[in-house]
């Protein structure tokens, strides 16, 4: 059964409004947890929530994006889209994480980082670049969940971590699918051509190396059993995290260096390429 | 510094292009700009500047001419595309794109790399090639990025990357997208040891190269008019449902926003970008002033 859904089903199940989100893993995880708010430059974004909480007797940094279920919760969380003050919130928790020796745990789930004059003028592409470069090097383990849609840089930027995972149903894409299709084709319309094309499943990326594992779902998707589906992403995160919290913070940061460096699809030939040379054969 | 500008070279020459892609010598090109026509020799010796300000777009090929004579040496320029999602779609397909692009443009792929020198200084460098797919930023152009990047950490020397880039190549996928953090990654391994990496934008700088390394390069550099933005002024059109300003993701707009370091016209870039270089690899301060170009 589940086999037959398309990558367009998996959209639709990704965005389903009764999926878990950020807030129900830290309600159902979570022992304890304080929300941290504000950037201290600007703003509080509640596309973004952040803070300290206790899973399974261990402290840890849990940063994620927030969608809403009706309009008007859609409204304050800007439906999970952060703007720059959201990323810099979590760019100042992943420090906050550093200093104090917590594995930070980062829950995706946007359709994308907010595409407004506001977030332009603050410079919205520089704090998406500014959280992937510190990532890069941050001296703690981080685990990136996609808990349901991965969506382009807005994703990224809190999701450059030692290991990535996906749910069954949940989608990671270069652009969302609309979006993709208007860039495409002009034509946001075709949304579902994009999905299929640009292969964004859990399915598709795991295949291509990108994910380290996936989570399954109940039949049907995570909304028809929030409680089991989380437990389970917890389960995972935490063993994870144990066994990443062995490895020397040096040691640690090279293989996050390998694990991103590796990925890229292309040939090498034995002759350059110059001026207007005859065109290459594909393969 | 006054004498150090006049003593220098004002302006670089864009390198030549080959026979077939050249403009043919008695050509007027007309400014898209201000609409005035200019010969195109004329032109070429002034950078591509038009005589109102505007700053026509380089090929890559062109840009190498910024550096001194000769000394431009390409590296990685054997890599080239794959089509890893079998990218066919009714009205598009990746195999038959790149091949039109590499055809039209006589480069794999939208990105050149190697080594250089500017007014004596060694660097690496890269340059994107607008015309190839829009600059779009795929797995060749991550990977050169990112080796250019691992060479200056070996050599330890200074990065230089010149820009104009749509975003993330759609046709990739989300390989794309995992190269903002692949070039990221060599990046901050090159500020470990104190090594620069100086952005220059040209038209224009959007998406995923101002997602990763452009917008967090330790100097910024854009040209005047250069557009630069996350998300294209299309797309935010659509969402507020109103015209944007003109000024909007401009150069002069993002200096005023506090979002790049300073706007160089082209006649100055090469001897502004080997005073910076300078300024952050000579330790020494009896060291020898930046030579003139010969």
């Amino acid at each position: 059964m589940k086999t037959a859904l398309t990558a367009w089903d998996k959209v639709q199940i990704s965005r389903n409004v009764q999926r878990p989100r950020t807030l129900d893993y830290v309600r159902i995880l979570c022992d304890d947890f304080f929300e941290f708010h504000g950037d201290r430059r600007y703003a509080d974004d509640a596309a973004i929530v952040a803070g300290v909480g206790r899973i399974m007797g261990r402290s840890v940094m849990i940063v994620g994006h927030q969608k809403g279920r009706d309009t008007r919760e859609n409204m304050k969380r800007n439906f999970g889209m952060p703007k720059p003050d959201g990323y810099r919130k979590a760019l100042r928790l992943f420090h906050h994480a550093e200093k104090f020796a917590l594995p930070v745990i980062c829950l995706i789930d946007t359709p994308g980082a907010d595409p407004s004059m506001e977030s332009e003028s603050r410079g919205q592409g520089n704090a998406i670049a500014e959280n992937i470069l510190i990532m890069a090097q941050l001296r703690t383990p981080l685990v990136s969940f996609v808990i349901g849609e991965g969506g382009s840089g807005g994703a990224l930027a809190i999701g450059v971590t030692d290991r990535i995972f996906m749910l069954e149903h949940s989608i990671y894409s270069v652009a969302a699918p609309e979006a993709s299709a208007a860039i495409l084709w002009r034509d946001s319309s075709k949304a579902a051509d994009a999905a299929k094309t640009m292969r964004i499943t859990a399915q598709d990326l795991h295949e291509m190396g990108i994910v380290d594992a996936i989570v399954p779902e109940p039949e049907g998707g995570a909304h028809l059993d929030p409680e089991n589906t989380v437990r389970k992403v917890g389960d995972l995160i935490m063993n994870s995290l144990e066994e990443l919290s062995a490895i020397p913070t040096q040691t640690l940061l090279d293989q996050r260096y390998q694990k991103y460096r590796v990925i890229g699809a292309f040939n090498t030939l034995a002759t350059n390429q110059h001026g207007n040379g005859e065109p290459l054969v594909f393969p | 510094m006054k004498e150090l500008f006049r003593r220098a070279p004002k302006a670089f020459t864009p390198g030549e292009q080959t026979p077939d892609q050249q403009t043919p010598d008695n050509m007027w090109v007309k400014c898209p700009s201000c609409g005035e026509l200019t010969y195109v020799k004329q032109l070429r010796d002034n950078l591509k500047v038009c005589r109102c300000g505007y700053h026509m777009r380089l090929s890559a090929v062109e840009w190498t001419g910024l550096f001194d004579s000769d000394s431009f040496v390409e590296h990685d320029g054997n890599i080239t595309p794959l089509d890893p999602l079998n990218f066919v779609s009714p009205k598009d397909n990746y195999a038959q794109k790149l091949r039109e692009s590499q055809h039209n443009t006589g480069l794999y792929d939208a990105m050149i790399g190697g080594e250089a020198s500017l007014m004596g200084q060694p660097l690496q460098v890269t340059i994107t090639e607008f015309e190839f797919i829009g600059g779009s930023m795929g797995s060749v152009f991550g990977e050169k990025i990112a080796r250019a990047a691992e060479r200056a950490y070996e050599l330890r020397v200074p990065l230089l990357t010149i820009n104009a880039s749509g975003g993330a190549r759609m046709h990739e996928g989300v390989i794309s997208l995992m190269q903002l953090p692949k070039v990221n990654l060599a990046l901050a391994r090159l500020g470990s040891i104190g090594m620069p990496h100086i952005a220059v934008m040209t038209d224009p700088c959007y998406g995923g190269v101002l997602a990763s390394y452009a917008s967090v390069a330790d100097v910024i550099i854009a040209e005047p008019g250069a557009r630069i933005g996350f998300a294209g002024r299309r797309v935010i059109e659509q969402t507020i449902r109103q015209k944007l300003p003109a000024n909007f993701q401009s150069a002069e707009f993002l200096l005023e926003h506090g979002m790049i370091d300073m706007i160089v016209p082209r006649n100055e870039m090469r001897l502004t970008l080997a005073r910076l270089l300078r300024l952050y690899t000579t330790r020494d301060t009896s060291a020898a002033p930046i030579a003139a170009d010969v």
